[in-house]
């Protein structure tokens, strides 16, 4: 097995059954294989309708596939030897095992939860991860500024955001776990060009300090900047 | 002359041989079956200290709330030979312990005394006498609320389960919250305490000055809550701690006076209003304990033994 | 959030309970990890209060058992143990924050007395240490120290509830179980309430099986779901499974049902 390799998929297959509508099955797609190694970012590429947020929110294992496997390198304990971790299989704790220590998702729009400042919502998973408060903090406001999120929203729930503001509040949530894999759907949609530029260049940092990346990005600017290689989705 | 022609009298009314009880009553009024049944309970409740043992309450011929239970515990245990003394408040003349020893009197026939020494049989409210009780002697308690938690739980199947279990965070509870609202554990009599580590429970309404006299105490001791039918005991030689806290300890109650009578300053005082001015004076509550003394220093100042 | 340990605090084998003819649960099977939130959803009649009594020693089921790995005493069998023991375990082990502060919290004790009752239970003797706990827990659910000698019918409906939250974390237990805990409040109340349950629950390392009927608390504060309906579980998995990409037909209709404001 390669060693570089993040992750491995079979034969994926998804079909939703919706039963409030008298059980309709809706095929997405079906035997799909992907590989991506570490330092790769792989863009899922094709047309609109065709199931890439699908595939990535299987990759996630926030959607359930119907068949096939999602196999991501995790390493149990930090500096523990990497094992193979089929979501697929695996039980809900070593999915958010997963989750929790190698694999992030930065999803299209922010999931606001009431009352929670923009400085705690980002520094949050590093608290979880066991990191003091403070430090946390501190790391968390470098992504910010470099975000360009001005330090008097800090304070502020980021309920009353712009769109953009939120997914930029987004995307520090997530990098700043450092995974190793990381899921991208549409991270720079919202954004404009100084700061999808900062986007790119932070996206680029992480594929240089060995992660996988696996993205949609509709901007074919933003996917020529980024993409090591294009994964095309039969529709 | 006429002191001690009183003196003789009140001698016979407090100190009296034994005679025959009168006709028509079984000895000590209540008949022998049921005495049975007051024993088993008696037994079972010094077999666990502590431990309230239901009994089958009869009538007696006084109401709820004058000391049924404490006149059936006694009537269980009196014989021919014993020696009664009747004490409320800590004095032997007053109309309750006046009416119950009356009651023993013609029903049993017993001797009575109103010295603590002489007597096998003290049955008391509210007070333990301040002379020190010896082994072989018996003390029974007259009390209206036997369970410790009433006031907190209502419930009386919760109670139990609580005693089952040995679950009195409730009552610590209930200390806390009156030093949180008063600075101090306000409880002065009844005040709860814990028979031989295990079961919590009522003194009966003597005051917390007492409740060092339970521990460890040579006499058997036995309480009987007549409205309630319940009976329990503490064992002689049994330990009973007075509930507290660590930092917040147990503390008897102590006055700047002494007894105006005897002098004493170690024993439980009243405080009598003697006029209509207000002047007070602070007496012996017991009776007994502050005659002895009184008779003692005068003993001590003639030493010829005649009254001065 | 810490990693997962290997052996499950709570474990439910087979339990079923009837009243009567009815079966309120049928034959679940469920494990809980240390620090580990799960949620139970369903509507009414579904047995997840039912469910929830059963695990949390106050019901014993019909059949099948419940098992909990204990501080101090390894793994026990919650229904074989004593009723004795079994309350011991209810104060210092776990906990259960009831729909109603009524029936969680002593209405006649002062909130601090309320708080510090099961140290006290549990054989605390110093008076100070007491109070300085119950302060130290008051602050912790965001109750205004100064209040420690107040009645509990002088607090707000939600502040009662963070009362009641206390009192429960006051032995430090791993697992906390809750019914319906924001039911009975406003909803400005609500969030504040769910705030404080998201962050106590990260902070503490404490595993938690909620009981809501509130899709939204669901996901806010479980990391796996259960759906419940006529006393089966119908689906199970991650919350953002159930809730994202739920399969089972009852599943599809809660999730199409929730209503957005």
């Amino acid at each position: 097995m390669n060693q570089s390799r993040r992750i491995e998929v079979r034969q994926l297959s998804k079909t939703f059954t919706l039963h409030m509508q008298g059980g309709l099955h809706m095929p997405i797609f079906s035997g799909v294989d992907m590989d991506v190694d570490a330092g790769e970012c792989v863009v899922i590429h094709a047309p609109s309708g065709a199931g890439k947020s699908t595939l990535l929110r299987c990759l996630y294992a926030n959607y359930r596939a119907s068949s096939g496997s999602v196999k991501i390198r995790h390493a149990a304990q930090h500096g523990e030897a990497l094992e193979w971790v089929d979501l697929v299989s695996a039980s809900p704790q070593q999915v958010h095992a997963v989750r929790n220590g190698t694999l992030g998702f930065v999803t299209q729009f922010l999931r606001v939860i009431p009352r929670i400042s923009t400085l705690d919502l980002v520094a949050e998973p590093l608290i979880n991860q066991g990191m003091d408060a403070g430090a946390a903090q501190e790391q968390a406001k470098t992504w910010l500024s470099r975000l360009k999120i001005p330090a008097r929203l800090w304070q502020v729930p980021p309920a009353t955001f712009s769109g953009g503001e939120q997914q930029r509040v987004n995307i520090a949530r997530t990098l700043i776990s450092d995974f190793p894999v990381l899921l991208l759907d549409e991270p720079t949609a919202s954004l404009d060009e100084g700061n999808r530029d900062t986007v790119i260049t932070m996206i680029g940092e992480a594929r240089e300090r060995g992660a996988a990346v696996v993205g949609i990005f509709h901007d074919e600017y933003v996917r020529r900047a980024l993409a090591t290689r294009l994964f095309p989705l039969p529709a | 002359m006429m002191e001690s022609v009183i003196e003789q009298q009140q001698q016979q009314q407090y100190q009296q041989a034994a005679v025959e009880p009168e006709a028509g009553y079984n000895f000590a009024f209540l008949d022998e079956q049921t005495k049975r049944m007051i024993r088993r309970s008696i037994l079972k409740a010094v077999a666990i200290p502590g431990y309230q043992v239901p009994f089958g309450g009869r009538e007696m011929p006084l109401p709820y709330g004058w000391g049924t239970g404490g006149i059936q515990v006694t009537a269980a245990v009196l014989g021919r030979d014993d020696v009664l003394k009747v004490i409320d408040q800590g004095s032997d003349d007053t109309t309750n312990a006046v009416n119950i020893r009356r009651f023993f009197r013609r029903t049993a026939g017993v001797a009575t005394t109103e010295r603590t020494a002489d007597a096998t049989l003290i049955q008391t409210r509210h007070r333990i006498p301040e002379t020190p009780l010896s082994s072989g002697q018996i003390m029974i308690y007259q009390v209206p609320v036997p369970e410790p938690l009433r006031w907190l739980e209502p419930s009386e199947q919760q109670t139990r389960k609580l005693h089952a279990m040995a679950d009195y965070g409730l009552m610590s509870v209930g200390l806390y919250e009156d030093i949180a609202r008063l600075g101090k554990i306000a409880t002065s009599y009844d005040y709860p305490v814990v028979v031989n580590n295990r079961y919590m429970m009522r003194p009966s309404p003597i005051p917390k000055f007492d409740n060092p006299k339970l521990d460890r105490s040579p006499a058997l001791q036995l309480f009987g809550a007549g409205r309630e039918k319940r009976i329990y005991a503490v064992p002689p030689y049994t330990s009973v701690k007075s509930l507290d806290f660590e930092d917040y300890p147990f503390e008897i109650e102590s006055w700047e006076h002494s007894c105006s009578l005897c002098g004493s300053d170690a024993s439980f005082l009243d405080e009598l209003i003697v006029d209509d001015h207000g002047a007070r004076m602070y007496v012996c509550s017991d009776s007994d304990y502050c005659r002895q003394r009184v008779a003692a220093q005068s003993a001590q100042s003639t030493p010829s033994g005649e009254p001065s | 959030m810490m990693p997962f340990q290997s052996s499950p605090l709570l474990v439910a084998e087979n339990l079923s309970h009837r009243f009567g003819d009815f079966t309120a649960c049928d034959n679940i099977n469920l494990q809980l990890y240390p620090g580990e939130v799960l949620g139970i959803v369903g509507e009414s009649g579904s047995g997840k209060s039912t469910l929830l009594n059963c695990l949390a020693g106050h019901l014993a089921p019909s059949a099948g058992q419940v098992l909990f790995s204990t501080r101090d005493e390894g793994v026990v069998d919650l229904y074989r143990i004593s009723e004795a023991r079994r309350r011991l375990l209810s104060r210092t082990d776990w906990g259960f924050v009831h729909q109603s502060a009524r029936d969680g919290l002593r209405a006649k004790v002062s909130a601090g007395a309320n708080v510090g009752e099961r140290l006290m239970a549990v054989g605390a003797r110093n008076y100070g240490q007491i109070r300085g706990e119950a302060m130290h827990w008051l602050e912790r659910v965001e109750i205004d120290t100064a209040r420690i000698d107040d009645l509990p019918r002088n607090f707000s409906g939600g502040m009662q509830q963070r009362l009641q939250i206390a009192r429960n974390l006051v032995t430090k237990p791993r697992l906390i179980f809750m019914d319906e805990p924001t039911a009975s409040l406003d909803v400005s109340v609500q969030a504040r309430l769910l705030d404080l349950l998201r962050q106590l629950v990260s902070q503490l390392h404490v595993a938690a099986v909620i009981v809501t009927h509130d899709l939204a608390v669901a996901r806010l504060l479980a990391h796996r779901l259960m759906v419940m309906r006529q006393g089966q579980v119908v689906e199970q998995g991650l919350t953002d499974q159930v809730l994202d990409d739920p399969q089972h037909p009852y599943t599809q209709l809660l999730a199409s049902s929730v209503l957005q404001a």
